[in-house]
């Protein structure tokens, strides 16, 4: 610790801290534009001028460290006289256009040039002019000549998305940032550059001209699509949600925001919103009054309990509901007399049930991930799936940590990978053996050497790798290789409420069954939380088959969707922004958040909707006046702490099913994995969101004399589907790649599984 | 694709450098480009991004920053009048017009036949020979006039370079 003065205030801090940075710690603003705490230090915007005794000239605070006894002066005559200087450079070439700006109200510059901006320009002549640009449907570029070339989104695209797809090109007085060759910007992590940008040059695309900050009023909330467990502002005016930022929280997020959590609420009022119960009599769908509906729902539960009895009841829901949501729903099918209830949708393996020693999680927390010195990361889109993970994961690199990948795909992940054994999904299971064996063994080969050398080893089990017909046994294997490394081992959760389903005891403990069984044999009545089974399910085909067979379908959804053609119920539930609720993260964060606006139309909050049917079903302990009494009962006596342990009891050895032929290997891509995301206009207008294509390597191609690009016909379990080929040679040999939850493949079966593909 | 004598040349570059630091060999490469077509397009970049492992836009942010890249075809003899004040004090002004005339193109033009190119530059460093051009920056032509136009000129066509 050293001891510095600043504006003759005496400041003890770190060596090595730059002034800005001590300045900042000490309560003291300094001006400035490009320096950002997670970023690089550029030092080219000269804002931060500040006079240090003994030095002749002013110098840039956030590129100047301190040192013993140093004595800085930020409103000094010298300084102030600097700062000065430089904001009327910077404002040379800004257009005056605030009133018609984005970024009006909220800007540094405006905010800046307050205080330190002349009140009349001395420049009489042209300012320059630079072309917008289009950088694609999330981030608009389209007034640049606003730029004052701070870099922080260059250095945003290097540093922390790992890609740097945006630079400055030519130099001096002709400086622009642009991307190369006008390309997009596609970076799932793009919108933070919106954020970054200290000006109205980068605006969100979808928010432009909507509303102006102060016009908002703001509302704390948490992501539901990831796991993360993001803490998020709700924006909204006029009872509509109008924009999605970042609230800083260094446990989970930082300061950044995933362009999936940032744009989804684009779907939230999309057209297709289901605004009034519905029921389908005659074959044809009639809107009715609340009462109307949930009496034809407890009549036809009711009739069926008492008949074919309660174990011909089956609920599913996404892991993208709610705590409340998801405890009524188990409470409401118990209280019938059925235990089939589940949250797991496109778990394939479920042998590790009544083996699993506690609520399977991260294992560790956040911050963890960002410490540890070795990383096996096993299964994971990891990128497309958790985008903020990887970015912590990307500067754990940057730092040295080692990670080493065991995946069926081979995506650039956009960091230095120290090992990576790419197979195919038969092969898994083995693969990850192999390195428990060496580690074991204590041998030092590949990855087992990686893991060997390290103080703090995590090893990560991905969405693929929990949604593998041999989930358990990777679990196990996983959890051998933690013990011999003295390391943590733990899940990245698949959805915003992974944790939570299970706390909520939305799983079917022994008498039940789970989400795979309900649908393989089908059940007489199904009670949907937010699903689309086409869609949300490891076998749309079989669950279609099962929705089709049933006799009573009641979805709950707030959105109308295929669920018209097999339901015979539709309820309108509210969606994250409209409900109260709790979501429980990766990491075992337990977050309740409020309703930012009034439910659409005659939506409800999908924990009401379960309430008054526990009632008019005369089920035990539905009276409940808020959600918050529901999340306290739900979590009664709990210490969830306690509850999270992923360690698994000796798991039976299953072989992978399926032998011959190419083996399936499918993603969810990041804009489809839950129904608010599908349906926000922007994020489908993306290169991440373009229609799914066949990936094969190129004797595949050769086999079938297709060029990348040509249609293929790809059939799985009786029906078949048209996709383009693509190419891609880093898939493991007999592998083909088609993605689920999408609408393109969803009359195909399983994620895991033989497929075949022929000349259309 | 980066013809096999561009490849081997940087391969003689990236030894000077560590090899996690291949970006180093940026400028060489686009040199070497520039050397062999003439000037530089957008998809010779990509092929040096790729070779060099290196982003795309990193590429196009170095090529745009040296006035010396060519971004265009500039002619099999491009010539860079330098229009700084020692060149222009001595008369660089006279040199341009006299360049335009002859050849009838403006600045950052190229002949009809595609011989020559025009471009304007910045100070050579050898002031004391002004008013001067470059013939693709490689060779230095100084105390300019019009008759020794004539005869560089003269001299370029007759493939004497």
């Amino acid at each position: 610790m050293i001891k510095i003065e600043i504006d003759g205030k005496l400041i003890e801090t770190e060596n090595g801290v730059t002034v800005i940075e001590a300045a900042h710690q000490a309560g003291i603003a300094i001006p400035h534009f490009c320096y950002h705490k997670k970023l690089s230090i550029a030092a080219n915007c000269r804002m931060c001028l500040v006079q240090v005794e003994k030095a002749p000239k002013p110098l840039p605070a956030c590129a100047t460290s301190v040192a013993e006894g140093m004595k800085v002066y930020t409103h000094s005559a010298q300084a102030v006289k600097a700062q000065k200087g430089v904001m009327e450079f910077l404002l040379i070439n800004h257009p005056l256009d605030c009133p018609i700006c984005d970024q009006g109200g909220e800007c540094m510059l405006q905010d800046i040039s307050v205080g330190y901006g002349g009140v009349a320009s001395r420049y009489h002549e042209e300012k320059r002019a630079v072309l917008g640009k289009d950088i694609g449907p999330l981030v608009s570029a389209e007034e640049m000549s606003r730029c004052i070339n701070c870099t922080r989104c260059v250095r945003f695209g290097q540093e922390i998305a790992g890609m740097m797809e945006l630079g400055q090109a030519f130099r001096g007085e002709h400086a622009e940032i642009m991307s190369f060759v006008s390309g997009t910007v596609d970076s799932e992590l793009s919108g933070n550059m919106i954020d970054l940008c200290p000006v109205g040059a980068l605006t969100s695309k979808p928010f432009r001209y909507k509303a102006r900050s102060w016009e908002l009023s703001r509302r704390r909330s948490v992501s539901a699509h990831d796991s993360l467990g993001t803490s998020l502002a709700v924006q909204t005016k006029s009872n509509r949600v109008l924009r999605v930022l970042p609230i800083e929280n260094d446990d989970i997020n930082e300061c950044w925001l995933s362009d999936k959590d940032r744009f989804a609420y684009e779907g939230l009022n999309s057209a297709e919103r289901l605004t009034k119960p519905m029921i389908k009599q005659d074959g044809k769908w009639h809107e009715v009054e609340w009462q109307t509906a949930l009496e034809f729902v407890a009549n036809g539960l009711r009739h069926l309990a008492n008949g074919a009895g309660a174990a011909h009841i089956g609920a599913l829901a996404t892991a993208n509901s709610t705590l409340e949501e998801m405890y009524l729903l188990q409470k409401l099918v118990r209280g019938l007399g059925s235990n089939n209830v589940d949250f797991r949708l496109r778990q394939t393996d479920f042998s590790g049930d009544g083996k699993q020693q506690g609520t399977p999680w991260l294992g560790m927390s956040i911050a963890d991930i960002s410490r540890a010195d070795r990383l096996l990361i096993v299964g994971s889109f990891l990128r497309k799936d958790h985008p903020l993970l990887a970015a912590r994961i990307r500067r754990a690199v940057k730092n040295g940590a080692q990670v080493n990948i065991i995946h069926s795909a081979d995506d650039d992940l956009l960091m230095n990978v120290a090992n990576k054994a790419i197979v195919a999904p038969d092969a898994l299971l083995e693969t990850l053996n192999q390195v428990a064996r060496d580690v074991a063994a204590q041998k030092d080969v590949g990855i087992a050497a990686s893991l060997r050398s390290g103080e703090r080893v995590a090893v990560l089990l991905g969405n693929f790798a929990q949604q593998h017909p041999q989930a358990a046994q990777l679990q196990a294997a996983a959890q051998q290789i933690a013990a011999a490394t003295n390391g943590k081992f733990g899940f990245f959760g698949e959805a915003a409420n992974s944790v939570g389903g299970y706390l909520a005891n939305a799983v079917p403990g022994t008498q039940g069954l789970n989400a795979a069984a309900m649908l393989e044999t089908p059940r007489k009545a199904y009670l949907l939380l937010n699903v689309e089974p086409e869609l949300d399910c490891a076998n749309p085909q079989q669950a279609m088959a099962a929705m089709h067979t049933a006799d009573l379908v009641v979805s709950l959804s707030a959105y109308k969707h295929h669920a018209l053609e097999y339901a015979d119920v539709l309820l309108p539930i509210a969606p994250f922004t409209e409900t109260s609720g709790t979501f429980v993260s990766t990491e075992g964060r337990v977050q309740s958040f409020k309703g930012a606006v009034k439910p659409l139309g005659e939506a409800r909050p999908a924990w009401k909707v379960l309430r008054v049917l526990g009632n008019l079903l005369k089920v035990a302990g539905f009276e409940y006046d808020t959600s918050e009494a529901v999340r306290d009962e739900a979590l009664h006596g709990m210490d969830v702490a306690a509850r999270l342990d992923n360690g698994i009891g000796a798991v039976e050895a299953k072989p992978y099913a399926g032998q011959g032929g190419l083996q399936r290997v499918s993603d969810v891509p990041i804009y489809a994995t839950d129904a608010v995301v599908r349906r926000s206009a922007p994020l489908q207008a993306t290169t991440d969101a373009s229609m799914p294509r066949v990936w094969m390597r190129s004797e595949e191609l050769g086999k079938l004399g297709v060029q990348p690009g040509t249609t293929v016909r790809v059939s799985q379990g009786g029906a078949s589907v048209a996709l383009a080929a693509a190419l891609d040679d880093r898939l493991p040999k007999g592998v083909v790649r088609v993605a689920a939850g999408h609408a393109a493949t969803a009359a195909l079966g399983a994620m895991f599984g033989t497929i075949t593909l022929e000349r259309a | 694709m980066l013809s096999e004598q561009i490849q081997a040349k940087i391969e003689r570059e990236l030894v000077k450098y560590p090899a996690d630091q291949r970006q180093s060999a940026v400028m060489a490469a686009l040199r070497f480009v520039q050397d062999e077509k003439g000037w530089i397009a957008n998809d010779d970049m990509a092929d040096i991004a790729a070779y060099l492992g290196m982003p795309q836009m990193a590429v196009y942010e170095v090529a745009t920053f040296y006035h010396m890249y060519n971004l265009k075809p500039m002619g099999k003899f491009t010539l860079t009048v330098c229009t700084n004040l020692s060149c222009q004090l001595c008369g660089s002004d006279d040199t341009l017009a006299y360049l335009k005339q002859k050849l009838g193109i403006g600045i950052g033009e190229i002949t009809p036949d595609g011989k020559f190119g025009v471009r304007e530059g910045e100070c050579m460093g050898a002031c004391v020979d002004a008013p001067m051009f470059t013939i693709n920056n490689k060779k230095l032509c100084g105390r300019l006039t019009p008759q020794k136009i004539d005869q560089i000129l003269a001299d370029l066509e007759g493939g004497q370079a």
